[in-house]
């Protein structure tokens, strides 16, 4: 634990921390019914799980307001959950459901909750950071202290339009945060293979502008950084690299078979590397939860993602005659 | 030369000057109206058509862009998702082919995918085709309407006159729907009687350029030149052309080139494009579904040749239709 996200917890209030917790216990209940729903046969076209990953959102989102915006990836749901989408509607879009957030038109991968800022998932890898400039441009027009941020994994490190929106965002000052999800892999290719960037910081600061690294496991370390990341956009001073170094435990979609990787290898990742196990000792070791209260915590999600899942399956199809609505805007 | 201070009923300006008077009108009355682009602000962008609006409106609305058309196309549809109206410049049409994921699989389908939730009110300005039927070479001379209008959920716009180029662009950056204008080169210097005031022209609303019964010729942007010559040409001959000019490729006006068509019984389509795939086929197709019973002859297409546009203007001009070609094949659906 470096000085200055210890130093950071100590800023959060209980409130906040427990409001943490219980966002990374939603997502994980939300993945872990998609996975049931996905082994049922009643998911389908791709539905990547963020199980592993909970803490990069959350410790994002919590500096994060209502009128904020957010672009996401094909891996999601966790940040749609952590910046406020309603489990329901989100649940209903998985299974292409009328009442979902896009009506059951976009499914997964190309859901978007723009009543709590996602301008949408953006499964293209890295197709979302372009959007989000686009966004601070809005926002730098509309003269708010509104900021973005972009969400996308080491994989879109890869795509050219990352290091074009890195040098325009500077060059033109905007209020992104972007943050690279690190899980290390890419479908199955390790960014070993891949992935150039080492220096974060120094590849930042020889663009000119501010990276960091932190370990994505430890939601308090990422709440540290985005703290600064948000502050420095919302007083204009420009974009933040987040490079969050991470584990995703489920395969690149459920039912991927993973044969990049050892079974036990991802055994003791889960073990080890649990961002929900290591929030909820670091807070029962600050006295902030205790038993009851982490159960409490459990119910409420689990709850929740009953009722999503209830929501979802009684909700109608669309109809199949309305499939030439919403082409063009009126 | 016509200037934008000219005035009067008989007020003409070039394609060009129209395209900036649309620009320049849309830009004061809506501050959130930005043109972004490589070189469009002092430099006044590609082809000049953005001179003097720097100037006016600063780097505000006409903003310089770095070369990262895939990523500014992708910046433009952000801001349009969050209240600004962005009107992209690429330099040359060829170059929309870096920016395509953001147009065709990001722009073109956010208000169809994302069920309503968001709009995506931008315009890309393409221009394409050779400058004066002069060739700039294969990367830099083509006409590619076709890949845009393969699209759904886009608007594909090309204006053939000064008339129409103003009040398609201003129609367009007021659409609440990513819009593709495409403007031909070999336009930008040609007048026309241009009113001063605001106007729009609808898009996916045809116009019959030149009435006429015997043959139905269908052209868009710079073709409908060639069609008008032919049509000059053939008058002497006592041989009265239809014009029909789409000037919105997608959507369609099909009603009008149907009404046309069961009118003259014969049609002849023109398109500077390659022929393979492109927008005459989809034409011809829609006219053979709907009016297959009021045809007297086989439709003709003519159309750019199936080759990379060559430099030279001796190869060039082999390549791109000519108002020849339009007379010869006239005369194909007239007299076999």
């Amino acid at each position: 634990m470096s000085a200055s996200a210890e130093e950071s917890c100590m800023h959060l209030d209980r409130e906040q921390l427990r409001l943490m917790l219980r966002q990374m216990y939603e997502i994980r209940a939300f993945e872990e019914a998609a996975g049931k729903l996905y082994k049922r046969g009643m998911l389908k076209g791709g539905v990547h799980a963020c199980i592993g990953q909970e803490a990069i959102p959350v410790g994002v989102s919590l500096h994060l307001r209502l009128d904020d915006y957010i672009t996401s990836t094909h891996r999601g749901h966790g940040h749609h959950i952590a910046k406020g989408a309603d489990v329901k509607r989100l649940m209903a879009e998985l299974m292409g459901k009328e009442t979902g957030y896009c009506k059951g038109r976009g499914g997964s991968m190309h859901v978007a909750a723009f009543d709590v800022g996602s301008l949408g998932a953006f499964p293209i890898v890295a197709a979302g950071v372009p959007s989000a400039l686009g966004a601070a441009l809005s926002f730098q027009m509309r003269g708010t202290d509104q900021v973005v941020v972009a969400y996308f994994g080491d994989g879109a490190l890869g795509q050219g339009t990352i290091y074009e929106a890195f040098n325009l965002a500077v060059v033109w000052k905007l209020p992104v945060v972007f943050v690279c999800e690190n899980n290390r892999l890419a479908v199955s290719t390790s960014s070993l293979q891949t992935v150039a960037l080492q220096d974060v910081s120094g590849f930042a600061a020889s663009l000119g502008f501010v990276g960091v690294r932190v370990n994505g496991q430890d939601a308090i370390e990422v709440s540290s950084a985005a703290e600064g990341a948000v502050q420095r956009a919302r007083s204009g001073d420009g974009p933040t690299l987040i490079y969050a170094d991470t584990f995703r435990f489920e395969g690149h979609y459920f039912g991927e078979p993973e044969v990049y990787r050892k079974r036990e290898d991802v055994v003791r990742l889960r073990q080890e590397q649990d961002p929900i196990a290591i929030f909820s000792s670091r807070l029962r070791r600050e006295g902030l939860l205790d038993d009851a209260g982490e159960l409490e915590m459990q119910e409420a999600a689990r709850v929740a993602i009953e009722s999503a899942l209830e929501f979802a399956q009684q909700s109608p199809d669309p109809k199949p005659q309305d499939y030439g609505e919403y082409v063009y805007a009126e | 030369m016509s200037t934008l201070s000219e005035r009067g009923p008989d007020r003409k300006l070039s394609y060009m000057l129209a395209i900036r008077e649309a620009l320049q009108q849309e830009m004061r009355r809506d501050r959130m109206v930005v043109l972004l682009g490589e070189d469009v602000a002092r430099h006044g962008g590609g082809f000049g058509v953005s001179a003097e609006l720097w100037e006016e409106f600063g780097d505000r609305q006409v903003r310089n862009t770095p070369i990262s058309e895939n990523t500014v196309a992708g910046l433009a549809l952000g801001a349009s998702m969050t209240g600004v109206r962005p009107v992209v410049e690429f330099m040359f049409m060829d170059f929309s082919a870096l920016a395509m994921d953001q147009i065709c699989n990001e722009a073109a389908k956010v208000h169809y995918m994302y069920g309503g939730q968001a709009n995506a009110p931008l315009v890309f300005r393409c221009p394409q085709g050779g400058r004066s039927q002069k060739s700039a070479g294969a990367q830099h001379s083509q006409s590619l309407e076709a890949w845009y209008v393969h699209i759904p959920g886009l608007k594909v716009v090309y204006p053939a006159t000064p008339y129409d180029a103003k009040g398609l662009l201003i129609a367009a950056i007021r659409d609440p729907n990513p819009v593709v204008f495409i403007e031909h080169k070999a336009l930008y210097g040609v007048e026309g009687p241009v009113p001063e005031d605001e106007y729009t022209v609808p898009l996916g609303k045809a116009e019959i350029k030149r009435e006429g019964k015997h043959v139905t010729v269908v052209a868009a942007g710079h073709d409908v030149q060639l069609a008008l010559a032919a049509a000059d040409q053939l008058a002497g001959e006592q041989i009265e052309l239809e014009v029909i000019d789409p000037r919105t490729l997608r959507p369609l006006d099909e009603e009008c080139l149907f009404a046309s068509v069961r009118k003259t019984h014969r049609a002849v389509l023109v398109q500077e494009a390659c022929r393979t795939g492109g927008t005459a086929a989809e034409w011809g197709m829609r006219i053979l579904e709907t009016c297959f019973d009021w045809l007297d002859a086989p439709i003709e297409r003519v159309c750019g040749a199936d080759v990379p546009t060559p430099y030279a203007d001796s190869l060039a001009s082999k390549v791109w239709p000519q108002p020849a070609d339009v007379v010869a094949a006239v005369r194909k659906v007239l007299y076999g």
